[in-house]
């Protein structure tokens, strides 16, 4: 079975994902990692914007919006 | 921080994730009436308050709402300075129950800090209606410290939490190694609190925000996102005048009364006319028109926009704004501190802290003046009413009016982005940064505690200031208008005249533009400094309402044009006294305080000069 891996912002509305790793720089990185968006992580992709972007997530329990420059660094595995 | 240097035994410091409640339980320990609201970090500075148990006495600090204490914000740097360094003797870390795993990898942090720890687990309720259930005493078993659960909204669990706290202040509190190596970094330390969870916590069914996605996506959807946020801002206009109106008209009717009794009265005790005049005329008036223009719609909309705020909505008008702002390379949070503008635009200023990027902050406090406070909506408010919807009627009325007032809000915002754009390509060069913003669970908001609230800490505040300054500055004009210099002329009479010229340059008059300089130190009496003004040139004496007062501005020379400059240059012109110099606190530099001034000014000028000449070529 092919496992699909993609960046989060591609993660259509309504889909669950499990964060694979991110590609930040350090600090970013730490910001996200602080959210709890580690390796293992499950995400779902609640809500796009009115116009794209940013997009809500949900994960660990809360919704948290992400612009699709930071998503952008976190791989997902479908 | 003067906060812990006194006799409170006992420092208890309480830290938490944004929007876990953390200022209810504050508020509800020391009783002190400080302000919570419902968006990430909303508690900007260190505040502090007593409470005492049992005859020891306890200082509470309110520490800015944090995710981790790794210091990367303004926020997280206050916090981890102050547990680092003040003499603290236990910790409270609040936690949200439902979002138990982001929480505790907080105070998984806390803990290495090897301060005494109580644990405080608060929205008990909203996890039991999520169908959350948590094993209070096993939680506390894994993690090694106490923990409370609390329902901090309706007071449930603050005793328990006071003896816990007592408890721990004495004894210290017994800290496990093996939890500290874990809390070095995130991946560990999210992957011991998925451990504990495991342990602690059973969710019964899965899909529990159902509700709250349904609202997500009628409040953020890509087709009603946008429409639903104008039409709510237009209501909340539409009510804000609709329901002033006539509790404005009897002020203003009680204080004309108020006046001349006090005058007659003033001049049979002997007082000399002159001095009667001042009182009377320079600072009763002033004092009454603040008061009779600004209460009623303050008392009507500050508690509906708290509404607003306390149910959650607030930081999803930040999401649907986002896009705007990264375009403009600035933050989406500068929305909801351009929300604090609605109220006060001192209190915007400091409510920037929340934005992570010192480039991003300065943008937002420097553009946040375009956005109306309070001082300013009465103003706006009754100019439309005089030269826009006079010839309307009841329900046609308001309700045209507050379509207007909301398209000028419009037209602050799109200025704001404007002006953040060309200051992210020019003076402040910069791509747009990284933003998380929590989009916090929707709330059923408190009605009795919102009106209460937003009555006595909003309402009364503001007025106080205003009235502080309108009782002088009506005194102040009384006296410009009574010197006389030179050839006979009133002080009033020359300063008016040497404004004039570019009054007229930019649409008004010199009396408006005089008036714009002297309220610089609060915005809310630019129209009685305007009325004082054309009434001490010479016209009718009493304005009990906007009919008179229309014929009084129409009789020196007001046109719809001279209107609409003025309410253009009342969004664009320069910040008021208190926030310049908030500006001035915040950013250490007379340099962007400055700045801060330049920038509407010359972005007012420039736009009313344009629209006063284009204005004058249609006519």
């Amino acid at each position: 079975m092919g496992k699909v891996y993609l960046s989060l912002n591609k993660l259509p509305q309504g889909k669950c994902a499990c964060v694979r790793t991110l590609i930040a720089e350090e600090e970013a990185k730490r910001r996200l990692e602080d959210l709890g968006l580690v390796a293992g992580t499950k995400v779902e992709t609640v809500q796009k914007g009115p116009s794209g972007d940013p997009t809500a997530y949900y994960f660990r329990g809360t919704v948290i919006a992400l612009r699709s420059e930071q998503a952008r660094q976190i791989l997902v595995e479908v | 921080m003067a906060l812990c240097e006194d006799n409170a035994e006992y420092i208890v410091a309480l830290v938490g994730n944004p929007n876990v409640g953390k200022s209810t339980v504050f508020n509800a320990l020391t009783g002190l009436r400080q302000h919570t609201g419902n968006w990430a970090g909303k508690t900007v500075s260190v505040a502090g308050g007593d409470y005492s148990l049992e005859g020891q006495s306890y200082r509470a600090i309110d520490l800015p709402g944090i995710y981790s204490l790794e210091a990367m914000s303004a926020d997280e740097e206050a916090a981890r300075q102050f547990l680092l360094t003040k003499k603290v003797d236990a910790v409270v870390v609040v936690a949200d129950a439902t979002a138990l795993e982001r929480n505790l990898s907080l105070v998984l942090q806390v803990l290495t800090l090897k301060i005494p720890i109580v644990v405080c687990l608060n929205l008990l309720d909203e996890a039991r209606k999520k169908r959350i259930k948590i094993d209070i005493d096993k939680l506390s078993e894994q993690l090694g410290v106490p923990v409370i659960g609390t329902n901090a909204r309706k007071g449930r669990g603050l005793e328990q939490l006071k003896q816990a706290v007592a408890k721990v202040c004495v004894s210290g509190c017994p800290i496990r190694q093996e939890l500290d190596e874990q809390a070095v970094d995130a991946k560990r330390r999210y992957a011991c609190v998925e451990q504990i969870c495991a342990q602690c916590v059973v969710f019964d069914k899965q899909d529990y925000t159902s509700f709250d996605r349904r609202l997500d996506r009628f409040f953020m959807g890509k087709w009603t996102a946008v429409p639903i946020m104008l039409l709510l801002l237009a209501i909340v206009f539409w009510i804000t005048i609709a329901g002033a109106n006539y509790p404005s008209a009897l002020l203003s009717q009680f204080f004309i009364a108020f006046e001349s009794a006090s005058k007659s009265l003033l001049l049979d005790i002997g007082l000399p006319a002159a001095v009667v005049s001042l009182l009377a005329e320079g600072l009763l008036r002033t004092l009454g028109w603040v008061i009779a223009v600004m209460l009623p719609p303050m008392a009507i909309f500050f508690p509906l926009f708290t509404l607003l705020e306390d149910s959650g909505y607030l930081p999803r008008v930040a999401f649907n704004l986002d896009n705007c702002f990264q375009r403009a390379c600035a933050c989406g949070k500068q929305s909801l501190t351009m929300c604090m503008c609605f109220g006060c635009n001192a209190c915007g200023v400091i409510g920037c802290r929340i934005i992570q990027s010192p480039r991003e902050k300065l943008i937002a406090m420097l553009t946040n003046s375009f956005v109306p406070c309070n001082g300013r909506f009465p103003t706006l408010i009754a100019i439309i009413s005089m030269f826009c919807v006079a010839a309307l009627s009841g329900f046609t009325r308001s309700l045209l009016a507050g379509l207007l007032l909301t398209a000028l809000v419009v037209f602050a915002v799109l200025m704001t982005l404007a002006i953040s754009k060309l200051l992210s390509h020019t003076l402040l060069k910069g791509l747009p940064s990284a933003v998380t913003l929590e989009l916090p669970p929707y709330r059923k908001p408190q009605i009795g505690t919102v009106l209460v609230r937003s009555l006595l800490d909003r309402t009364i505040f503001v007025l106080g200031r205003a009235a502080k300054v309108a009782a002088p500055a009506g005194v102040l004009i009384w006296l410009l208008a009574n010197i006389t210099v030179g050839g006979g002329e009133s002080l009033l009479a020359v300063l008016t005249e040497f404004f004039r010229p570019f009054g007229c340059f930019l649409g008004l008059d010199g009396a408006i533009l005089l008036a714009f300089v002297l309220s610089f130190p609060a915005n809310e009496i630019f129209l009685p400094l305007v009325i004082m003004n054309y009434l001490q040139l010479g016209g009718i004496v009493e304005i009990d309402n906007l009919v008179t007062l229309r014929e009084l501005l129409v009789a020196n020379g007001w046109t719809g044009l001279t209107a609409l400059c003025t309410m253009i240059f009342c969004l664009l012109h320069f910040p008021c006294g208190t926030t310049v110099l908030t500006i001035k606190k915040e950013t250490g530099s007379y340099k962007w305080a400055l700045i801060s001034i330049a920038i509407p000014l010359v972005t007012g000028c420039a736009v009313c000069a344009l629209v006063n000449g284009v204005g004058q070529l249609v006519m």
